[in-house]
């Protein structure tokens, strides 16, 4: 490909003499109004160039505040910070200790892989929750509704985003999660035969706040940021293939099956890892309702926590480890997790960007 | 086709307009739950009481916090409000095109997108690190601000990209034919029209701004009172979200019933910022002469 000429975007210098023979009459305003106009063009340009380059410094600025702050972590914990399980901070009284250069009080060791399980096993619910009826949610809203009742459940849609996570988190734990442990749960618990994946649901059921809950919750608030995504994606699937469908004598769900559906696979797919990545990183619901217990969740009932929850529960006590070390070991867990969120993101800005368009912001929430 | 492979055919399909009707129930039954159920444990106690009161210990009333949020909706509303305009503009406008045709400005695009994904609490903990310890700014109102700014910025720069590009070439012609040059063509003409895009963008990132709490809880404390006045040195701050984490799980039942009050005030603000957004919308696809 060649290029001719100057750059495309950007207008060919015109001599001044010129211009001011076009612009005729001249602009209103004296010779200082004139020279602050000309001159505009200028700050829109050096305005909007320093503007753009902030999210990109504030990203480096925030990576490289993690690393430099979790690297004595990242040496002294190793590879077991990943697959073991312990979280103690060491005694606060018992004097420090110092491995490979690194001040740390005696008997603390961090090991989250617990932290890590809980993370993945409440996303992995919310997201088979949340994509069968984000999907079907969203065939209502483009395919099957008339657009005057369609708009406004939109909006209660869009609404359900908007919704704070704390006051989510509130409901969660004072009146949904209590209404399932008393209501629901039990008759799955009771009832799950005692075979080897089944067994996972049976009893006991506990209070409401524990895994199932927090991936329940963690689907009501992805379900907005999938659903309106994927409604984008229907309605740009052309109309032709669909009426051609219908007068072949397929049912509703053979064109949706068949037709709209592979048009946009791709962009589905990516908007769900967006809803993952969504619900990797939920914090303050997650604290509240998770039960914030250190451990691998013994069954789906069980209260458990994610790394995003116990650094937000746990970062007041480590401020307490007099030599950083704690402070140090939740930067590393902030790494983590700011890495897988990174991967997630882009993989799916990719799968989304590859197959659509889209117009307007998703990813947290509204 | 046999009549068995008809009456299957005829089950799916209502199997699944049934599903399609009850994933809509799923989503919107929760959705009217949360906001009834606020509302129901909130309203039977109200008292207006607690909008002129500030939060002492876990009891009093919630001005301090109330004024807290609203301050820093404007902050993030002027911070996050002009570096994202402007950023946005720059992505739809100005930026060079690369050679292939695709719009420019790709790597600044993608730390938008990643930044817009970015956990909260991780962004609380570096505005922790960096600016409340590293910086020795403490507990206070600009860590705060700047955390919330870095969170919403790419929300509104995405939003004004989108509005600006949705401006038809042809007035961008016109502007240029009357011999405007491109920054009074781009203020007159360009940023007139995309202006509702603009502020619907806006108003939903202040939606996002008003509810978080992971960012605020290590970068802003927490004091209970009014502000004081100053942007940093130690000097903690209130806002809405923290009595709802923290006071649900008192026994004291005046503190309960200030997190269900605080949630209500939430509740409201998210509401009518939406809401407004929506108004906008409708009166701009209203006026405007295609659709």
């Amino acid at each position: 490909m060649t290029v001719v000429g100057g750059t495309a975007g950007v207008p060919p210098a015109v001599p001044p003499t010129s211009r001011s023979n076009t612009a005729d009459p001249p602009p209103p305003g004296g010779p200082l109004r004139r020279i602050l106009r000309r001159s505009e063009t200028g700050a829109w340009r050096w305005g909007g160039r320093i503007a753009v380059l902030l999210p990109f410094a504030a990203l480096v600025f925030v990576i490289a505040v993690l690393a430099v702050k979790a690297a004595p972590a990242i040496r002294v914990n190793g590879w077991h910070f990943l697959t073991g399980s312990e979280f103690d901070a060491g005694s606060g009284y018992g004097g420090t200790t110092t491995t490979d250069g690194v001040a740390h009080p005696i008997g603390a060791a961090y090991a989250i892989w617990p932290l890590i399980a809980g993370t993945l096993q409440s996303s992995a619910i919310a997201l088979i929750v949340a994509v069968p009826i984000s999907l079907g949610c969203a065939f209502a809203l483009t395919e099957r509704l008339p657009r005057w009742i369609s708009r406004p459940l939109g909006f209660a849609v869009e609404l359900l985003a908007g919704i704070p996570s704390v006051v989510i988190g509130l409901w969660g734990i004072l009146t949904f999660g209590p209404i399932l442990a008393r209501d629901v749960y039990p008759i799955i618990g009771n009832n799950m035969p005692d075979v080897p994946v089944l067994s996972y649901f049976r009893d006991p059921v506990g209070q409401g706040d524990g895994l199932l809950t927090a991936g329940l919750v963690l689907a009501l608030m992805i379900i907005p940021i999938i659903s309106s995504t994927t409604a984008d994606l229907f309605r740009q699937v052309p109309r032709l293939p669909k009426e051609g469908g219908e007068a072949l004598g397929m049912t509703d769900w053979e064109v949706a099956n068949r037709i709209t559906l592979p048009w946009v696979r791709s962009g589905i797919i990516g908007a769900s890892v967006l809803g993952l990545g969504r619900a990797l990183g939920e914090t303050i619901a997650i604290a509240m309702i998770s039960g914030s217990i250190f451990q691998v969740a013994p069954n789906i009932y069980s209260p458990m926590s994610t790394i995003a929850a116990t650094i937000v529960s746990k970062l007041d006590g480590a401020q307490t480890d007099g030599t950083g070390f704690a402070v140090a070991t939740f930067a590393e867990m902030g790494l983590l997790l700011a890495v897988i969120s990174i991967l997630v993101n882009l993989g799916a800005r990719g799968i989304v960007a590859r197959t659509s368009r889209l117009g307007g912001p998703v990813g947290r929430g509204a | 086709m046999s009549a068995r492979g008809r009456s299957r055919r005829g089950a799916l399909a209502i199997g699944f307009r049934v599903g399609t009707y009850l994933a809509l129930l799923l989503v919107l039954g929760p959705a009217l739950w949360i906001v009834v159920g606020v509302i129901a444990r909130a309203v039977p106690h109200w008292q207006w009481d607690v909008l002129w009161h500030t939060t002492k210990g876990s009891s009093g009333g919630l001005e301090g916090a109330l004024l807290g949020t609203l301050i820093l909706m404007v902050g993030v509303l002027i911070i996050a409000g002009s570096i994202g305009v402007l950023a946005g503009i720059h992505l739809a406008e100005l930026a060079r095109p690369r050679r292939s045709g695709k719009p420019g400005g790709g790597i600044m695009r993608m730390a938008a997108d990643v930044l817009s994904g970015f956990p909260s609490i991780v962004l609380g903990y570096v505005g922790y690190v960096a600016l409340v310890v590293g910086l020795h700014w403490g507990y206070s109102l600009l860590p705060a601000l700047l955390i919330l700014s870095i969170m919403v910025v790419p929300y509104i720069a995405k939003a004004t990209e989108t509005a600006i590009r949705q401006v038809p070439t042809a007035y961008r012609e016109g502007a240029e034919a009357l011999g405007m040059s491109t920054g009074y063509g781009l203020r007159k003409v360009v940023l007139k029209t995309a202006l509702p895009g603009i502020v619907t963008g806006l108003l939903i990132a202040l939606a996002i701004a008003c509810g978080e709490t992971a960012p605020l809880l290590y970068t802003a404390g927490w004091s209970g009172g009014n502000w004081t006045g100053s942007f940093i040195g130690g000097h903690q701050f209130s806002y809405l979200t923290y009595p709802v984490y923290v006071f649900y799980n008192t026994p004291n039942p005046s503190a309960h019933a200030l997190a269900y009050d605080a949630a209500l005030l939430l509740l409201v603000i998210v509401l009518l910022l939406l809401v407004s957004s929506r108004i906008i919308v409708a009166r701009t696809q209203r006026h405007a002469e295609s659709r």
